[in-house]
């Protein structure tokens, strides 16, 4: 088949180095001029207005604050790239902890932190892929699809500790989150980073990658070329849900704690990053590059107006106005090319 | 040809246009055009894509602003703001692309905007009555209170039409108004057009099927680069010098000649049904070099057979043998795993993705060759999409988004993508719909190389004159069933339509 990729997944290390060697590391940021230049602006003015930005403790914060958010907005720019939405990722990110508390902890199965990752990534990923079979089989919208998936995941959280919250874990899972090795990258921050360059060279140089984004310009175009578009599509709403559930691992640690209320809204934000990042809803067009930086637009713009003492209220307006900045001036450029 | 509009001697009740021109930044799309439409007349107004037509007509109903030039409409000088204007002042357009409300009933579609009211409510009463008696007019069958959802195209389009007959029209502008009716549809439009002519309804007809314009023009207007370049008094001119006029240069051949096929059978069809029953029980073989035509009306099945053929669609019995192996029709990839490509019927939505560029459309479904191990290397990339683009002659760049190239150059895109393979069986669905007159001859003779170089090839065709022109071989389909298979020296105009209208 065109697009199988069998046996050449363990030859990632040197044929990504070749790839990327073979063209300019420009080209995972092209088409996001707008959008970076509103994060370099953001950065100038509150470097400016305030004295504590521009520091590198600072920053490391920032890192840390939009850990969660940037891992979850990695699965939904592939879902965005096809052409799909996914609103289930707050839920699945609730429902993920919760299973990994309840497998973990001594008062529940007591079976040990790793297992309760496993099983936490293994319910995260089975969502997904609920969803996609919903898309693909069912043939439901996917707006449907996954608000429909929003609703079960988190009922099923709730379910699974009667609605209370789980605290405690072990020292060596919380720190994932807390110590900086090298004095700078806690694990969860160099897991996003990782994260975040495997799936941009697979969208760049990957044949499946590339793929997603033919499946999202034109689904029967891809059809008919012999792509095949459903389980790549399951793939994709697997992967998403996968990625929401670790993002409620990462949540969990830094938390210390695990809650079946987490999670509420944050589809909306994952959803905001990657469309201020420069993707289009219609599919085809958008980039992890581009995503980055809108995950860092929102995560600058929340710390930015924290360290101003702006009210969070205003920052849910503020955040607002940009999105629908960030659109417009995108839609007005692209009209005029 | 006729005087100038603007000396004519008897100034009529109709309309004159008066050297309007427009420009959108340096490119002029107009020029000083200028003709006149008198009344019960139908004007046919021909050219190429780009040639400028479009603009006339979108000047004239009132979507765009002309930059220099007069109209007179009725004696009195007309610059409509808005198509709202136009409307009002007697003159509609129906589009190519139908702007029907599809989960609307036919009679508010006719009165969609303007739906009569009683009470505050609306009166479904007279508002259905009323519908009916313009659709009568037409002479359709059509119950006023049915979803325009579920009426077929040429219904549609009707409706259109009495949408603008309910709004008093005495001008319409008709833009390819049968580029998606069968034989039988296309009669009646003809005979409505003709009727209400009779009542002193005027029509500038646009159209790219020059055969129709002897049968419903008056006269005929030829454009190029937005200049009006002919202009003829009768319609029942050589389409031979409309078409020389309208790409300004002689046209030698339209079809390249045929090289006789091969002796090996390479693509076998035996007794494929779909499970819809759009066809049933088809038989055939293509060798080695040759093409089979297929031809027959709108709806007899020709698109869901080669569809089929190429896996997109399901079937529900037979089989396909290419070069002598089964082959499993589960879906498009194995099909082209098995050698059968498919250029499908409609280019923009189903051939290329219009927003990614030549590369990006040529390596999907190429991923085997410019991707090896999986690996998408931009440069490989490139490389093929140099090889594709010379080697059929595109006009465009690797990295040129495909939406900026004109109709024939996106169809040979989908060609080069899959002559690399190469394939054993290429099956063309409609190549040349949309595509200009001039571009199509280059279209031929890419088709004609393919069966050259050793492939069966299957080109379905709504145009009579290029499946003869084109085809050894034409199957002719009639409501789903097989009704023959004409060798070239007995395939004519008249037998084919004789089987297709059995």
């Amino acid at each position: 088949m065109a697009v199988s990729n069998d046996t050449s997944e363990l030859n990632v290390g040197t044929g990504a180095a070749q790839a990327v060697s073979g063209a300019k590391l420009s080209a995972l940021f092209a088409g996001t001029m707008g959008p970076l230049i509103g994060l370099v602006l953001l950065c100038l003015a509150l470097a400016l207005t305030t004295d504590t930005f521009l520091t590198v403790r600072n920053i490391l914060n920032v890192l840390d604050q939009v850990t969660v958010l940037g891992i979850m907005a990695i699965g939904m720019t592939l879902v965005i790239l096809i052409g799909g939405i996914d609103l289930s990722v707050g839920s699945v990110l609730a429902l993920a902890s919760m299973v990994m508390g309840y497998v973990a902890y001594p008062d529940y199965l007591n079976l040990g932190v790793p297992a309760g990752i496993a099983a936490a990534l293994v319910v995260a990923a089975l969502c997904g892929l609920v969803s996609g079979l919903l898309v693909t089989v069912t043939k439901l919208p996917p707006f449907i699809a996954t608000l429909a998936m929003m609703s079960v995941a988190r009922g099923l959280a709730n379910m699974i500790t009667d609605g209370s919250q789980i605290v405690g874990f072990p020292a060596w899972f919380t720190n994932m989150s807390i110590v900086r090795h090298f004095g700078f990258l806690s694990v969860t921050v160099g897991l996003m980073i990782v994260l975040a360059i495997v799936f941009a060279i697979f969208l760049n140089y990957r044949a499946t990658g590339r793929s997603l984004y033919a499946i999202g310009g034109s689904a029967e175009v891809a059809r008919l070329s012999g792509i095949p578009v459903k389980s790549l599509t399951n793939w994709v709403y697997a992967i998403c849900g996968l990625l929401a559930g670790l993002a409620g691992i990462v949540l969990a640690a830094r938390l210390d704690s695990v809650q079946p209320s987490s999670g509420v809204g944050y589809e909306l934000d994952t959803i905001a990053a990657v469309v201020i990042g420069g993707a289009s809803l219609s599919g085809g067009i958008g980039s992890i590059g581009g995503t980055a930086i809108g995950v860092a637009i929102i995560g600058v713009l929340r710390n930015g107006l924290n360290l101003l003492g702006v009210s969070p209220f205003v920052q849910q307006v503020v955040i607002g106005v940009v999105i629908a900045l960030a659109v417009a001036t995108d839609t007005w450029r692209r009209r005029r090319q | 040809m006729s005087t100038e509009p603007r000396q004519s001697e008897s100034p009529h009740n109709g309309l004159f246009v008066n050297g309007l021109s427009k420009s959108y930044g340096p490119v002029q799309v107009l020029a000083d055009a200028s003709f006149e439409v008198r009344p019960g007349e139908v004007v046919a107004l021909l050219g190429e894509n780009g040639a400028g037509k479009s603009t006339v007509s979108n000047i004239i109903a009132g979507s765009t602003k002309p930059d220099a030039g007069i109209i007179i409409w009725r004696g009195e000088p007309y610059s409509p703001a808005n198509p709202a204007a136009a409307i009002e002042a007697g003159v509609g357009m129906i589009h190519q692309e139908l702007k029907l409300l599809p989960d609307l009933s036919v009679a508010e579609n006719v009165y969609v905007g303007r739906l009569p009211m009683r009470g505050g409510r609306i009166d479904r009463a007279t508002m259905n009555a009323k519908a009916s008696a313009q659709l009568k007019r037409l002479g359709l069958d059509v119950s006023p209170e049915r979803k325009v959802r579920t009426l077929r195209v040429a219904a549609q389009q009707q409706v259109e039409i009495a949408k603008a007959l309910a709004l008093n029209a005495e001008l319409l502008i008709l833009d390819e108004p049968t580029a998606a009716l069968g034989g039988e549809e296309t009669e009646l439009l003809f005979k409505q057009i003709r009727k209400l002519k009779a009542e002193g309804m005027s029509f500038i007809y646009i159209s790219h099927r020059l055969d129709e314009i002897a049968q419903i023009a008056d006269r005929v207007v030829v454009m190029r680069d937005g200049r009006i370049v002919a202009r003829h008094e009768r319609a029942d001119i050589p389409v031979r010098t409309v078409v020389e006029q309208m790409v300004g240069r002689s046209v030698e051949r339209m079809f390249p000649k045929l090289s006789p096929p091969g002796d090996k059978t390479v693509l076998e069809v035996e007794n494929l049904s779909s499970p819809e029953r759009s066809f049933n029980n088809v038989s055939f073989s293509v060798r080695s070099g040759e093409i089979l035509g297929i031809a027959g009306l709108i709806g007899a099945g020709r698109t869901e057979l080669v569809r089929a053929i190429a896996g997109a669609d399901p079937i529900s019995s037979g089989s396909v043998r290419v070069a002598g192996q089964p082959i499993s029709l589960s879906g498009p990839a194995a099909a082209i795993e098995a050698g059968v490509v498919l250029v499908p019927e409609d280019r923009k939505e189903q051939g290329v993705v219009l927003e990614q560029t030549i590369g990006e459309n040529l390596a999907i479904g190429n991923f085997d060759h410019v991707a090896p191990r999986g690996w998408v290397f931009p440069k490989a990339v490139q490389r093929f999409a140099e090889a594709g683009i010379s080697r059929l002659g595109v006009k465009g760049r690797p990295n040129q988004a495909v939406g900026k190239l004109s109709g024939g150059n996106q169809q040979k895109v989908i060609i080069a993508k899959w002559v690399s393979r190469p394939p054993k069986v290429f099956i063309l669905d409609e190549p040349t719909r949309g595509i200009d007159v001039g571009a199509r001859a280059a279209i031929y003779d890419v088709i004609a190389d393919l069966a050259r170089s050793g492939m069966a090839v299957v080109v379905v065709s709504s145009d009579l004159e290029e499946v003869l022109g084109l085809s050894h071989r034409v199957l002719v389909l009639s409501r789903g069933r097989q009704r023959g298979i004409l060798d070239r020296d007995e395939a004519s105009n008249v037998a084919v339509m004789e089987l297709a209208t059995s």
